[in-house]
């Protein structure tokens, strides 16, 4: 049988691995936005987990605002992207170094 | 339907901010006054319908989930207040720039929207949705310098730490929700209180609902894109994103950790130290070793937000209303800086260097004088507002027994003394070295002027402004 701990388990390991992806990542920008997708679904794996095992639809309704507010936000980050490369022909992360200090 | 009348101002401004959208995509091409005469429009409109409906008692609605306060009002109040001086700001440096910003309007009308259900947020949904709602209207507007390098850079970083804030956010509150099966504020706090054995789970939510908020506040260690937005950003967005949002900030804090987890407050006041006194530090040593006036402002924000903090981690309403205030006189400040950068700009530069302010006294005496107050007010000299801000916040973190984080607050702001004083020394006692006269219009002249003579005001008589914080915080859960 599968316990709740099973799924938070899941949900915390997605969410580091995200996290992560974030800091370590050097190459892509478009992974960075990939891990920010993944982390806001090993969010939503927990609130359907809890959801479930509490008997209370709420985090459910939560879920369907997080997968709105995530397709939003990545059309906003994919809009930037192609600024960004049109204003340097790179995507590359360690080129975002125009400002130090 | 009954719960209409609760949101009728949020409701106008949706209504309206979609209106100035589309009288800007059928404005004449050569100019923009269409667009933000209906923006100023909007904003008025809605100020009026927020000083309409200040309720008697608290009304909650919409299935527990937006509440309408008095704080929330005069919150809701002052951020209009701030976005409508911000649109006066932007048209003088989109002609004085050359540029044609228009779309700035409605998006910051977004954003003014998502500050509002922040503020009025009952349910952790309702905090979640006006953060996004804001944050995003922001990225956009940080971006919104197409051609500019260090803007889409400054905007793509934004973005990706503004992300990952939400998802640690979300995180902190799907385990809260998880223990106490529950997402209303006022709900969490009895569960939240009584969870027993499970109240480290709660914590552990918490600690992550704490570093989303942080992010927001952008307090040390999660100031990393305060710098560098600041600087990258046009010199209106950098304004506005420095003003109104601060106070919708310090809502969201107050929402979360005051209504919904007061129960943890010895939880989270010693995170609140730790953040505070890293923010002070950092924030006023780093600020010193800037050219860049828009990055020393960023520094100063870091500071002056550890400040805040101090306010709400006294854990009682006279902190809270401390804190309302100095965050509403630190956004009145720092308008009045960014637009000092805004009256310096011309076409050829955006004239965001320290080095650029150089002998304002002999080039401008009245706007030298007027930046000299909001200089003097940012670093905390008596009379002026940021003064008395300063010491509503410490006299309530000496009340609740931490004189030492007090003492340490009031070294660190001697040391952020130092680069507001390279300030003034540069306006008074350098030469201008063939810098050119100021050129303003007389609408910034006029805003600028008033700007600065509201905080010299304040400074005379804050006490006006503490009733009024006082009786917006005390309601207490």
């Amino acid at each position: 049988m599968i316990s709740l701990a099973h799924y938070l388990i899941v949900g915390a390991v997605l969410f580091c691995l995200s996290v992560a992806g974030i800091f370590i990542n050097r190459k892509n920008v478009i992974v960075l936005l990939m891990c920010i997708e993944l982390m806001l679904l090993a969010v939503n794996l927990n609130f359907i987990a809890f959801s479930h095992f509490l008997g209370n639809l709420t985090g459910q309704v939560f879920v369907f605002f997080i997968l709105t507010v995530a397709a939003a936000e990545s059309a906003i980050g994919l809009a930037i992207l192609v600024v960004l490369f049109r204003n340097r022909s790179s995507i590359n992360v360690e080129d975002l170094d125009e400002m130090r200090g | 339907m009954t719960d209409f009348h609760l949101i009728v101002p949020e409701a106008t401004l949706l209504g309206l901010a979609c209106l100035v959208l589309l009288v800007d995509a059928f404005r004449s091409p050569r100019s923009t006054a269409a667009t933000f005469w209906t923006a100023i429009l909007a904003g008025l409109v809605v100020l009026g319908q927020i000083a309409a409906f200040v309720p008697e008692a608290p009304g909650i609605g919409f299935h527990g989930s937006f509440r309408l306060d008095v704080m929330g009002a005069v919150l809701k109040a002052f951020c209009v207040v701030l976005t409508l001086f911000s649109f006066f700001y932007t048209r003088e440096y989109c002609e004085k720039r050359k540029v044609a910003m228009s779309e700035f309007y409605p998006l910051a009308l977004f954003a003014t929207l998502g500050m509002m259900l922040l503020i009025s947020a009952n349910s952790l949904l309702t905090v979640y949705l006006g953060l996004e709602l804001l944050s995003l209207s922001l990225y956009a507007l940080v971006a919104m310098n197409r051609d500019s390098a260090a803007s889409s850079e400054a905007a793509m970083k934004y973005f990706v730490l503004g992300a990952l804030a939400s998802g640690m956010l979300l995180y902190g509150i799907s385990m809260v929700y998880g223990v106490t099966g529950t997402i209303d504020l006022p709900e969490l706090l009895t569960r939240a209180t009584a969870a027993g054995d499970k109240r480290i789970l709660v914590i552990f939510g918490l600690v992550f609902m704490v570093v989303g908020i942080s992010f927001k506040l952008g307090v040390v260690p999660f100031h990393m894109w305060v710098p560098d937005v600041y600087q990258g950003a046009a010199t209106p967005v950098t304004l506005f994103i420095g003003t109104a949002p601060k106070l919708a900030a310090f809502a969201m804090a107050v929402r979360v950790l005051v209504f919904g987890l007061s129960g943890l407050a010895a939880e989270w006041q010693q995170m609140l130290i730790v953040l505070c006194v890293l923010s002070m530090g950092v924030g006023n040593i780093v600020a010193i070793a800037q050219t860049n006036f828009k990055r020393m402002l960023a520094y100063s924000t870091i500071a002056h937000m550890g400040f805040l903090l101090l306010g709400i981690l006294s854990a009682n309403g006279k902190g809270y209303a401390a804190s309302m205030f100095y965050s509403t006189v630190y956004s009145l400040m720092s308008m009045g800086a960014f637009g000092s950068i805004i009256l310096l700009a011309n076409e050829r530069s955006e004239s965001d260097q320290l080095s650029d302010l150089a002998g304002l006294a002999k080039r401008s005496p009245w706007f030298a004088f007027m930046v000299l107050v909001l200089v003097f007010s940012l670093a905390g000299v008596p009379p002026f507002a940021g003064f008395w801000a300063k010491w509503f916040v410490l006299k309530e973190v000496i009340a609740a027994g931490y004189v030492w984080l007090a003492g340490l607050a009031v070294f660190f702001s001697l040391i952020g003394g130092y680069y507001y004083l390279r300030v003034v020394k540069l306006m008074y006692f350098d030469q201008p070295e063939g810098r050119p006269a100021i050129t303003a219009s007389p609408d910034l002249k006029l805003v600028l002027s008033v700007n600065s003579l509201a905080v010299l005001a304040l400074g005379l008589a804050p006490g006006i402004l503490m009733s009024v914080c006082l009786s917006a915080m005390s309601y207490q859960p």
